[in-house]
């Protein structure tokens, strides 16, 4: 390797150093109008009248927007297209946009916004999925499965409640992961323009423009084609740009109906009501083990706050259940799940999507069931650990598993052994793993074309433009691509020109979500950069009368022995033979052998795996929780660039430790006599919690290198996988150092002190829920396992989760 | 509607004047007015840091200072830190290192560093987590900055030893 795996300042690192990285909100063109949006005050009401008559002749106002004017609804997965643009008849979170207004200026459209009347009646609201479970009516969304639950799904992969029978322990012990948001430093923004052909264009911060198009060609029912959507660098994501937004719509039909570009950028507390942030999920685990610490089986039940509307909330949904299986042998698994709707902003996808909810009650039970078997934590995961090669009882294949060398490195590093459980009161370590998918299997919407591709373009003076769908959001996109094609070319990457997330000049990649990128473009470049290597090698064996597979391309050169060529005439000598020398490549990855009805959430082209040893420090007397130092090796399959992966690893670090000690998306009911609404308690950055640099922990952050042959040069995922186990090996840590569990996040004094309490009062020291409510779960879809006979198929006459007609009456009749 | 003002100051060792509304606030302005996008916002309430400047000097939130204020004092910006076409030590140490990912929170933590380097030649890892403890990054985990300052002040001491 020439380039992959030295470290190297990244291609787009200068223009991100002096300010020249153009975010959508820098964006200025002549002519341009500015967009607000009038937002619900109420979280669950119905429009009784909008009159904008005083804000549209309002000076400087050229143009207010209602539901009127977007009869069509979207949504990020086919099965939820439940929202409008602009909300026509039923709010439902506080944040709704219900108008919108186009001025001269932002501060004429803001004064506008407050001359339209908008007549509410309020409807009872829900905020909670107790409430939601308790209250089937009103329904937040008539299309919801049952009552006010979304959705609801159960499969089992062999008989659980048999082999925990057979058990000699069962552990049964219940999680609660608060919601939490992203808080991107950028804030969304999008700016709309009509080209001279009279066709849109969307600048947006967004990290799927190739589903904004789309989006935007349903909603505006124009053709996609008359479309052009360009995704400016994110100033960050996380998952908090990967939906459709409202006011991406809104802004691009207002540029329709004016033929002028019109900019909307959303402040700090809209971005707070977008959201699409971590789902809260309940969870309860049932988990058999043997005394000597096999695991015989899982059954897992999750229960999931969704807000109101879908977003990613199914997929969401099933990913709380669908890689349980990938780090730890379970000969059986049971899964059920239900998604409520709530009167809060949606949830969504935020880093780790839906899976580090169900990670942090695993990795926390796991800790239990070493500590009453008496085995070392350590032993016990690497005992329980997946074989590399396998297919899961729930039909995930996975390749390779780097998770035994990271586990041995942090706890080696750590001096984990000599010091677990031997430090002094009120210090402690915990250790946890984690895994995660290196991109989804299946695109969002059903389709058999490539996932992502590459195009690569080369002239005569030598130069490369490589044309890709995939988006930059900090994360290093243009720079893994610019690699991953100077290493096959053999020139350096700040040889390449990127031209990427541009839905008007590039070719498809689906978006920068699941941890996809590395893997699917990467895959693609390689086909790409081959091809034309083929051709110039070709070229360049004539020239220097030797076999083309002799030919090696480093350094900017082209050579056997002492024959050689400048990379720039080589490229001239095929351009000579070939014409104009480009190419195409594209990846799709490789089905996965489930063929149930819901095997479709989980599969992908390899997982990564973590571990991560966390050092605690308990003050007794406040509950204040210190973390000096982390330890976290990650499986990374090949380095692509050490400076960037180190980079994403201790992001990973950073966000996971803020959501276990004090990150909350949480909200509060206004007294009765101020209407008793639901209203969100924190949509500030001040009063919403996270760490900063004085909180900041040293880590000691190890890369794997373990090449997956699936994945390009081997290079697995490694933005979202070393978040997973951090909040669980925090809780850990706790645990050790003061002996109270801590089930639910964020971890915060009062929690520790209220523990502490309970441990000197003689009763169970441990916060966390204590109730798992009644959820009508359907009959599930019965899977067997490889090693019961299985084919990947559903059993014969369970293919489909069945409600039972008493469970359907019971859950619909309470009111 | 009050009428707007005009404002004369020195920008990036400049001067400069704009015209604008008088509620404008630096931040603004500099965006708006003067075509200075490098300067970025986040929360436009004084709580992420990305709007931080110098002016005389000193690390300011563009966001909760009014352009009118701003009468004959010297701003910089993110835009005024390179040398020329060579970068500030401080931007080759932060895009060789990783201190910037999304970029988006990058100008202000520039600008904060570079006050404290002015200040301090040699400053302890403590003296730069608390210098920038007002600017939020929420890509890097902040480690990678901590390094970039480190490095940019060796190379500062290179270049003036003393």
């Amino acid at each position: 390797m020439k380039i992959l795996g030295k470290p190297r300042r990244r291609v787009d690192g200068r223009a991100k150093v002096t300010g020249q990285t153009r975010f959508a909100d820098d964006i200025v063109l002549p002519r341009m109008l500015h967009m607000k949006l009038l937002r619900s005050p109420h979280p669950h009401a119905h429009i009784k009248e909008i009159n904008t008559e005083k804000a549209r002749s309002h000076p400087g106002v050229h143009l207010v927007l209602t539901g009127k004017d977007f009869p069509v609804t979207f949504g990020i997965l086919p099965v939820t297209q439940d929202e409008y643009p602009l909300a026509p008849e039923i709010v439902r979170y506080v944040g709704d946009p219900v108008a919108a207004v186009v001025a001269k200026d932002e501060q004429t459209a803001t004064e506008a916004l407050d001359l339209i009347a908008v007549s509410y009646q309020i409807l009872p609201t829900i905020s909670s999925p107790q409430e939601a479970l308790d209250n089937p009516e009103p329904r937040i969304h008539a299309y919801s499965e049952l009552g006010n639950i979304h959705r609801l799904q159960a499969f089992e992969f062999g008989d659980v409640e048999s082999s925990l029978e057979k058990s000699d322990f069962v552990f049964e012990d219940l999680f609660f992961y608060e919601g939490n948001t992203h808080l991107p430093i950028e804030q969304h923004a999008a700016v709309a323009a009509m080209d001279g052909e009279g066709k849109l264009t969307l600048w947006s911060s967004t990290q799927v423009p190739h589903y904004v198009h789309r989006s935007l060609a349903r909603v505006l029912q124009i053709p996609a084609s008359h479309i052009r959507v360009v995704a400016t660098p994110n100033g960050g994501g996380f998952g908090g740009k990967c939906d459709v937004c409202n006011h991406e719509m809104a802004v691009a039909k207002a540029t329709m109906l004016l033929g002028r570009p019109v900019k909307i950028c959303l402040n700090r507390e809209e971005v707070f009501y977008l959201h699409r942030g971590r789902h809260p999920v309940l969870m309860k685990y049932r988990t058999g083990v043997t005394k000597d610490g096999k695991l015989t089986g899982m059954h897992l039940q999750t229960l999931v706050d969704g807000g109101g509307y879908g977003s990613y909330g199914v997929a969401s949904t099933f990913y709380t259940g669908a890689l349980q299986t990938v780090t730890y042998e379970l000969p059986r698994y049971k899964f059920d799940a239900a998604r409520v709707f709530t009167n809060k902003p949606p949830c969504g996808p935020k880093r780790g999507h839906g899976t580090p909810q169900p990670r942090f009650g695993q990795e926390i039970q796991l800790d239990k069931i070493a500590e009453k078997l008496g085995i070392d934590p350590a032993e016990l995961r690497l005992k329980n650990m997946l074989k590399p090669n396998s297919i899961t009882a729930n039909w995930l294949k996975v390749s390779t598993i780097g998770l035994a060398e990271c586990i041995r490195q942090v706890v080696e590093r750590s001096n984990f052994k000599s010091r677990y459980k031997k430090l002094p009161n009120g210090k402690g370590l915990g250790l946890a793993c984690g895994a995660y998918l290196c991109g989804a299997g299946l695109p969002i919407y059903w389709n058999k074309m490539p996932q992502s591709a590459v195009q690569l373009l080369l002239d005569r003076s030598g130069q490369v433009t490589a044309f890709c769908g995939a988006i930059e959001i900090g994360q290093g996109s243009d720079d893994v691509l610019a690699a991953i094609i100077a290493e096959v070319l053999g020139i350096d990457p700040f040889e390449i020109r990127c031209v990427t997330g541009d839905t008007g000049m590039t070719p498809v990649d689906l978006g920068s979500y699941s941890s996809r990128v590395t893997v699917m473009m990467g895959n693609a470049a390689i086909d790409a950069s081959q091809k034309v290597k083929t051709m110039i090698a070709n070229a360049a064996a004539e020239h220097l009368e030797v076999s083309p597979d002799r030919l090696q391309f480093e350094n900017g050169r082209v050579f056997f022995e002492n024959k050689s060529l400048a990379f720039a005439e080589a490229v001239g000598l095929a351009e000579e033979k070939f014409g104009t020398i480009g190419a195409v490549g594209s990846y799709k990855p490789p089905r996965g052998p489930g063929r149930y009805k819901g095997a479709g959430v989980g599969p992908s082209p390899a997982y990564s795996y973590t571990a991560c040893v966390v050092e605690a420090e308990v003050d007794e007397k406040t509950g204040w929780i210190t973390v000096p130092k982390i330890w976290i090796a990650h499986d990374i399959g090949r380095t692509i660039n050490p400076v960037l992966a180190r980079g994403q690893v201790e992001g990973s670090v950073y966000m996971g430790l803020s959501e276990a000690l004090m990150e909350e998306q949480v909200f509060r009911r206004l007294p009765p006599k101020l209407s008793g609404a639901l209203v969100h308690k924190i949509p500030s950055m001040l009063e919403y919690k996270s760490l900063t640099s004085l909180d900041m922990p040293e880590i000691d952050t190890m890369l794997v290198e373990d090449p997956d042959p699936n994945c390009p040069f081997g290079a697995k995922e490694v933005g979202q996988g070393p978040l997973l186990p951090v909040m669980p090996a925090v809780a850990n840590a706790i645990y050790d150092a003061v002996g109270v569990r801590i089930d639910e996040l964020p971890i915060t004094p009062d929690k520790v002190l209220s523990a502490l309490k309970k441990k000197k009062n003689g009763e169970e020291a441990r916060v966390g829920p204590t109730h798992f409510p009644p959820v009508p779960y359907p009959d599930p879809v019965i899977v067997p396992p490889p090693w019961e006979g299985g084919d990947g198929n559903a059993a014969k006459g369970f293919d489909k989760p069945r409600i039972s007609p008493e469970k359907r009456k019971a859950s619909s009749s309470k009111i | 509607m009050q009428p707007n003002l005009l404002v004369r100051l020195t920008v990036n060792g400049e001067p400069a004047e704009a015209y604008f509304a008088p509620y404008k606030t630096l931040l603004e302005v500099l965006r708006e007015d003067l075509a200075l996008t490098g300067t970025k916002h986040g929360c436009e309430l004084g709580e992420c840091g990305a709007c931080a400047v110098l002016v005389d000097g000193e690390p300011q939130l563009s966001c909760l200072l009014l352009a009118v204020e701003c009468e004959g004092r010297a701003v910089e910006t993110v835009e005024g830190l390179a040398r020329g076409a060579a970068l500030h030590p401080l931007q080759s140490a932060f895009a060789d290192l990783g201190a910037a990912q999304c970029g988006y929170c990058t100008p202000g933590i520039l600008m904060t560093a570079k006050a404290l380097l002015e200040h301090e030649k040699n400053p302890t890892r403590d003296r730069i987590k608390e210098a920038i403890s007002g600017n939020l990054c929420r890509c890097t985990g902040y480690l990678q900055i901590f390094e970039a300052i480190e490095e940019a002040a060796r190379r500062l001491r290179d270049e003036n030893p003393r």
